[in-house]
């Protein structure tokens, strides 16, 4: 059998179809950005706010300056590990919420190994990558649950996760407000403090913590991951099509427990990260919805491991700026809520465009003879 | 919490000097530097409660010549009040911070004003620690039980069941000598009067504290108060079942046009004025403030529609006793386990009511 040239499609500017989806991946997104500063502008501009203020304002408590720009990467670190953990079952085909659980699960467990290591004088050194593992651990295993509740149960994943995460967030309150609660702590419950040797301090230079080093290198990690080894590529192929990943022998069940507990091993690093550089103990400030965000960087990022980097640093941009907007416009808290719900809105408007745009859709041109 | 007896009673009166001092003329000398003060709330400006009080005496800031305010809302108990007080430090160049709320200040206050010694960090709540806590930390609070007090001498007289509503949020110290001074209000006036408690959990959680008011309804209270950041829920809830209540933090008159009897209020522009006025002659600024009705840190709310005769005077005579400084607390006192916890009569003031850590008898609820 011949294949002819003219049943390859291609595009009219000759372009293959795999620029055709890079072009779309960035295109749209960044269209849908485009429209929501339009709209959210139209919103500023009928409550008689000025849009230009309120975006130069967003670059100058984000980007503006050495100090900004350090609270905006403080702010992105965690969220390009929440960010993770939501993309990265994507992947496959599940859409775990679950990430704020195994983020408090995971933060707490590493506050609650570091109590013996601690008191018994152990070193940093062997110490704070003990915490990590059990924070990573913890996480893996509560939203590899999620994962197998949905494999081999037919639970549905989405809700499992979000109730696991309530469960989780309880558990710790449980602990820390109860048994495990530090005598010192009485008016805000909280771990024992790790202490200050086992403090993660900030980056030579900057004043952001290590997290963020620890998010870029999971990422590029899981890029490579998912897009360059057998394991990505039957994990993708199992989200294309369970069925058909399961005609052709692969190991379904695994593929959907290992997504989810690399998944749970990002938000429990990001937990990890909160206690022993931001906290020093864990207590209900662990609870500050990083997980919920890093479901919007992943949409944003259109569940690609290093898109979530940029994304996330632009919604800790947000984060960041939103402080300033308070003040400077006097608006309420709830302005940077509005942007971001138009944005997700607007975002998900948007999934509709793809393989629409007429200049980018691919013909097949003449018939095979 | 440290601060022996003689330490916070020259601080007082240091207090008291500062107040007398700033009721005069404001503005007598030029600031070197613009003044700005940062207030950080954790809930809406416009909650009814805790913050709105604050607002509202920053708002009272505005008007004064030379200080600019800058707020900002809904800012949580987490690292977010850390990044929003630098913020303020960095990019509108605040020179003092105001924390408002109470799980501000460990460890979120101390080591920002650490970081930046030149800048001044005032916290809500009685924790700062001369040993420990930086020199540019320091605390500023008023002592409500004393108008919680008055509520309860108006509560008790206004009780036909003779049971008293409090919906509480955390069993702190604060929390529960407000609960033990509506008591003994009421009992001031009422010997048959006592009061019930929920403890919702947290600051601010609005359907906890609705179901916790309705609950104390059907238990048999007429009358409702409250120690919650806003409230709001609370005083609408009792007023839409057509029950009395006292109001807390800010005036929600408004709100039960039909109940309200009166409020714990707090007035805390006149802390602030001692502040701003200190920025201004570039004096330092106290670093332990603590007031109730002897120095106008407190007022009681304008009394409302349910407030009768009897119990506004009762109420009015309560207030002057305060002032001129008659004890809440007058032993012995037991707690609801029948322990002994108060001996002797005490100051209303005694540091040793700052670790307060039990109900009096007369008071149904548990602490944990």
């Amino acid at each position: 059998m011949t294949v002819v040239a003219s049943d390859v499609p291609v595009a009219r500017f000759r372009l293959g179809l795999g620029a055709i989806h890079t072009i779309e991946a960035i295109l749209i997104p960044v269209g849908a950005l485009i429209a929501s500063a339009i709209l959210f502008s139209i919103f500023l501009l009928i409550l008689g706010k000025s849009p230009i203020t309120f975006f130069s304002l967003i670059w100058t408590g984000g980007f503006g300056s050495a100090f900004s720009i350090q609270n905006t990467l403080q702010r992105s670190a965690p969220l390009i590990l929440t960010g993770l953990a939501f993309a990265i079952p994507a992947r496959i085909g599940l859409t775990l919420i679950g990430a704020e659980g195994a983020l408090v699960l995971g933060g707490f467990a590493a506050a609650v190994t570091a109590i013996p290591l601690v008191t018994g004088g152990v070193t940093p050194v062997i110490g704070l990558p003990l915490m990590a593992i059990s924070a990573m651990a913890v996480g893996a295993v509560w939203i590899g649950l999620a994962g197998w509740l949905r494999h081999y149960r037919g639970v549905n994943e989405t809700i499992s996760s979000l109730l696991l995460s309530y469960i989780a967030i309880a558990i710790m309150n449980f602990f820390v407000e109860g048994l495990l609660r530090d005598p010192g702590s009485a008016n805000k419950p909280s771990t024992m403090p790790i202490g200050d040797a086992y403090r993660i301090g900030p980056m030579p230079g900057t004043s952001v913590h290590w997290g963020l080093a620890a998010g870029l290198v999971l990422a590029v990690a899981l890029y490579i991951l998912m897009s360059r080894t057998t394991f990505g590529f039957a994990a993708r192929m199992t989200g294309g099509n369970v069925r058909a990943a399961q005609a052709q022998g692969l190991p379904v069940g695994m593929l959907v427990v290992g997504c989810c507990a690399i998944a749970g091993l990002c938000a429990g690093l990001a937990g990890f990260f909160e206690v022993a550089a931001v906290h020093g103990q864990a207590n209900a400030s662990l609870v500050a919805g990083y997980g919920f965000t890093g479901i919007l960087v992943a949409f944003l990022a259109r569940q690609n491991p290093l898109a979530v980097v940029p994304v996330a640093i632009m919604f800790g941009a947000l984060a960041a700026a939103g402080g300033l907007v308070q003040r400077r416009m006097g608006m309420p808290d709830a302005t940077v809520l509005v942007l971001q719900g138009i944005i997700f809105v607007v975002l998900l408007t948007s999934e509709t465009f793809y393989g629409r745009i007429p200049f980018l859709q691919a013909r097949r041109s003449g018939e095979r003879t | 919490m440290n601060s022996p007896l003689m330490k916070r009673r020259s601080l007082l009166q240091a207090a008291a000097a500062g107040l007398a001092a700033s009721a005069l003329p404001f503005g007598a000398a030029k600031a070197q530097s613009p003044i700005v003060l940062g207030a950080v709330y954790v809930g809406a400006r416009d909650d009814f409660g805790w913050n709105q009080a604050h607002a509202v005496a920053m708002d009272i800031l505005k008007q004064v010549e030379g200080v600019t305010v800058i707020e900002e809302e809904n800012v949580p108990e987490t690292d977010a009040v850390a990044q929003s007080m630098e913020s303020m430090i960095n990019l509108d160049g605040a020179n003092l911070i105001l924390a408002t709320s109470f799980g501000y200040y460990n460890p979120f206050v101390v080591d920002v004003a650490k970081k930046y010694p030149n800048v001044q960090f005032r916290h809500a709540a009685p924790l700062w620690n001369e040993a420990t806590d930086p020199k540019n930390a320091g605390s500023y609070f008023c002592y409500l039980n004393q108008a919680h007090y008055v509520d309860g001498v108006a509560a008790g007289l206004s009780t036909t069941s003779n049971k008293i509503g409090f919906v509480a949020a955390k069993p702190i110290p604060s929390v529960l000598s407000n609960i033990n001074s509506v008591l003994l209000g009421a009992k001031s006036v009422n010997p048959d009067a006592t009061v019930q408690v929920i403890f919702t959990g947290e600051w601010s959680l609005p359907v906890r504290e609705a179901e916790a008011s309705n609950a104390l309804i059907d238990a048999g209270c007429d009358v409702i108060t409250c120690h919650v950041d806003g409230p709001k829920v609370v005083i609408e809830t009792a007023e839409s079942r057509g029950v009395k209540s006292c109001g807390h933090n800010a005036s929600q008159a408004p709100l039960a046009p039909n109940g309200f009897i009166t409020g714990a209020e707090y007035k805390w522009e006149t802390i602030y004025k001692i502040y701003a006025d200190a920025l201004a002659k570039g004096e330092e600024l106290p670093n332990f403030i603590a007031g109730g009705y002897h120095n106008d840190m407190l007022r009681n709310s304008a009394y409302g529609a349910g407030a009768t005769e009897e119990a506004i005077k009762a109420a009015d005579a309560a207030i002057e006793g305060l002032k001129s400084g008659s004890p809440i607390y007058v032993g012995p006192l037991k707690d609801n386990q029948g322990n002994v916890v108060i001996e002797t009569t005490m100051d209303n003031y005694d540091p040793v009511l700052d670790g307060m850590n039990y109900l009096l008898e007369g008071v149904q609820g548990s602490i944990t």
